[in-house]
């Protein structure tokens, strides 16, 4: 009896200790609720969200809508002046310029042809990069959630290239695939002829690709990892009784069940892909020749690094990768709505 | 009321340091290819000693920092106060006119007056600058390959085809993957460009379709590529104009004849060493001439600086004429002052083959083509090399037939003349 006592004594005295901890916070709401309290006033419940929503649309309009519509102005305008005001308005030229072409599939046929090359290699590089990056991605998240030895140590391993600059990813993969590079010193070490891997356009698009898929995996790896262990243990206990065979437990549970966590990772890397610059910028330049250039590093060329730059015609083609992006996330927005009504109506 | 004002003007004050530089804070945006840095951090030091109410920031940074930063800098009205540039022309109206600013204008004039045209708006007779180096882009031979191959190094008048047999015979003979290599670099290809007759400059000034001599190099220079003579590395390691020295695969053995430019003496004296012997051999000859291409990297002053006074006190201590002089002989570089060339220098180094090499550069600079003093000086040299580095590199990864590059070269610069004049 005399222990019961003594523990709700202890419990009253605990909830005072909280009480006086919360006096401050109260005091603060009360401040808070007050103007609070007006807005909704006077401008009711919807008014109450645009005031919450207010500072992010304001991050939001600065940093995201307000140099979309400033970039939308440089394409309109030539010349190869910085300052809006100094420019000259060309109305669209700058895109009938990009698209000034007679066969879209030979660049050698368009006024802007290293534009439409590194079009092309742009498409090529996302479809084999974002397939070979999903598969290589899964693959890696099914094998690092089995009961593997020392599994903390290799999911480490694998997530440990994310953390790196990709400049420093650039740099590494150089001195491995340069002429006296890493590579070609073991090759030659065991008795076969060095190759130059980066001189070579097929060898070097694959390198690109290689190395963006070895940089990122990672933390694609990671988020298909996260689906895995959410899918309950019951259903795949419930398969083995049933004797059902790996490959139909791995179609029939685990693919359908990870779908929203691959679609974010379909859409995250599809956009990345589109947008590859920085580690292929170190490692190839965008050579040999323009076999490696893409989107982002003509953009780049042309607005800041060409010996006479044209802000216009890059702010044009920045338009134009944009509007694909858009159109990206719209389809994959489609697809997870799609799939929540489906998910609905079952 | 007047604790009001106090703490406005405070203010006003603090909101003004803030954003505005400090009078006396001199900033010197500067990069380096060998040990000039050192050099002038030396000197700026000693000008802070005699000067203490200047402060002098020097901010080291990459060559492509100045080439693809500072001018979005400048066209913002930005930027250092004082830079070390090579695109001087083209960028000539950021410029700080210092001829009311200087001490003695007339010893600028006299002094650094045969290059002042490289870097002012054209049709004025202001003081930009002054150039911190001269060079003359030339070649080099790796000695002890062609000694070890018992092939004789090609004489004084030697053509681009004599040095390409025997720098093939010196690789064949020493296992090297290449016997010769050119910057990618416009500048560069230029010069036998014109040794081959090109001309650059149309009638009206501006830039002439390319002609037959620039055709004739590009050609031999493709064929080169293609069958092994030149390096391809170099020419296709990069996509549109970005430059790249073959200077690394020199320095390493890897290829008997180098063509670059004076400003590689002091990275081979230090970089080479003792490793083999190695000598200048100034430039090749074409046809028409044996030219070099003059240029150099100029030290100049940013107009939209808010300390103009203490500007020009750094530029005329830097442009005096031991300052010059010390800078010339510890840094190994050319110098453009006339009253130093006049006296003399006694380069600061032991190693006798970069005092050969200087010397043969400074007897080249007698030899120049017209056209060759006259690029640097005009407005679109950097158009058409950058032009010339975009389409000669794709035509040597194959992706285009030479015929296909040169008359993307032409549509090029026809397109960034026509954007200029917008």
């Amino acid at each position: 009896m005399a222990e019961i006592s003594r523990q709700t004594s202890q419990n009253r005295t605990g909830q005072s200790l909280g009480e006086i901890a919360m006096v401050p916070v109260r005091l603060a709401m009360g401040v808070i609720d007050a103007p609070l309290r007006w807005v909704q006033k006077k401008f009711g419940l919807g008014g109450m969200a645009v005031f919450f929503l207010l500072p992010n649309m304001l991050i939001f309009g600065i940093f995201v809508l307000l140099p979309f519509f400033i970039n939308f102005a440089y394409s309109m305008t030539g010349g190869t002046a910085l300052f809006l005001s100094d420019r000259t308005f060309v109305g669209a030229d700058q895109y009938s310029r990009l698209f000034d072409c007679s066969n879209y599939a030979n660049p050698n046929t368009c006024a802007e042809d290293t534009f439409w090359t590194a079009v092309g290699n742009t498409g090529w590089f996302v479809i084999l990069q974002v397939t070979l990056m999903i598969a290589v991605s899964l693959i890696t998240a099914l094998i690092l959630n089995r009961d593997l030895m020392a599994r903390s140590f290799w999911r480490a391993v694998f997530f440990f290239p994310v953390l790196l600059s990709p400049v420093v990813v650039g740099l590494i993969w150089k001195w491995i695939l340069q002429r006296q590079g890493l590579l070609n010193f073991g090759l030659f070490g065991f008795g076969f002829d060095p190759h130059v891997w980066l001189n070579d356009r097929n060898w070097a698009f694959a390198a690109t690709v290689g190395v963006s898929i070895w940089a990122h995996m990672g933390f694609y790896t990671l988020i298909i990892l996260a689906g895995l262990q959410a899918i309950p243990k019951d259903l795949y206990e419930a398969a083995e009784m049933d004797g059902t065979r790996a490959m139909r437990v791995f179609s029939r549970i685990t693919l359908p069940l990870l779908m929203p966590n691959l679609l974010v990772v379909i859409v995250l890397v599809l956009i990345r892909a589109v947008q590859i610059f920085d580690e292929v910028y170190v490692l190839t330049g965008g050579g040999p020749g323009t076999s490696t250039l893409f989107v982002t590093q003509y953009i780049y060329e042309t607005g800041f690094a060409a010996q006479l730059r044209n802000p216009g015609l890059a702010a044009a083609a920045s338009i134009l990768m944009g509007l694909v992006l858009v159109v990206l996330t719209l389809v994959q927005l489609g697809l997870s709505r799609s799939r929540d009504k489906k998910g609905a109506r079952k | 009321m007047t604790r009001t004002r106090t703490m406005l003007a405070a203010f006003a004050v603090g909101l003004l340091t803030s954003t505005a530089a400090l009078a006396g804070d001199v900033r010197i945006m500067w990069y380096s290819d060998g040990i000039e840095g050192e050099v002038l951090k030396d000197l700026i030091d000693r000008f802070m000693k005699d000067n203490p109410d200047i402060k002098v920031t020097i901010d080291n940074v990459s060559y492509s920092v100045v080439r693809e930063q500072l001018p979005v800098q400048l066209e913002a009205g930005d930027g250092p106060d004082i830079a070390r540039v090579t695109n001087l022309k083209a960028l000539s109206k950021h410029w700080l006119d210092l001829r009311p600013l200087v001490a003695d204008a007339a010893y600028w004039d006299k002094n650094f007056g045969d290059q002042a045209d490289w870097m002012r708006p054209d049709g004025t007779d202001q003081i930009s600058g002054f150039m911190t180096q001269i060079t003359l882009t030339g070649g080099f031979a790796n000695k002890t390959l062609f000694e070890q191959a018992g092939v004789a190094l090609p004489g004084k008048d030697a053509t681009w085809d004599d040095w390409a047999k025997a720098a093939k015979q010196v690789a064949e003979s020493q296992q090297i993957p290449f016997p010769m290599a050119l910057d990618r670099s416009g500048h560069r290809i230029t010069a036998p460009d014109i040794a081959f007759g090109a001309n650059y400059i149309g009638a009206d000034g501006k830039p002439a379709p390319l002609d037959e001599g620039s055709k004739a190099f590009i050609s031999k220079f493709i064929g080169w590529i293609e069958d092994g003579t030149m390096s391809k590395d170099v020419w296709v390691s990069a996509a549109g104009s970005t430059y790249r020295a073959g200077a690394d695969d020199f320095i390493n053995g890897q290829v008997a004849f180098y063509y670059s430019g004076s400003w590689q003496v002091p990275n081979f004296s230090t970089k080479i060493g003792s490793n083999f012997d190695w000598v200048a051999t100034g430039s090749p000859c074409g046809p028409a001439n044996c030219t070099g291409m003059p240029g150099g990297a100029g030290l100049v002053a940013i107009k939209y600086t808010k300390n103009p006074k203490d500007v020009a006190k750094v530029m005329d201590y830097l442009a005096s004429e031991p300052v010059v002089k010390e800078f010339s002989e510890r840094t190994l570089f050319l110098p453009a002052h006339k009253g130093v060339i006049e006296k003399g220098l006694d380069f600061k180094t032991d190693d006798a083959q970069a005092k050969t090499a200087l010397g043969i550069f400074v007897t080249a600079t007698t030899s120049l083509a017209d056209l060759a003093r006259k690029l640097p000086g005009w407005p679109w040299s950097d158009t058409i090399y950058g032009a010339l580095v975009t389409r000669v590199s794709q035509a040597a990864a194959g992706e285009m037939t030479l015929d296909e590059a040169y008359s993307r070269i032409d549509a090029d610069i026809a397109a960034k003349v026509k954007d200029s004049a917008l």
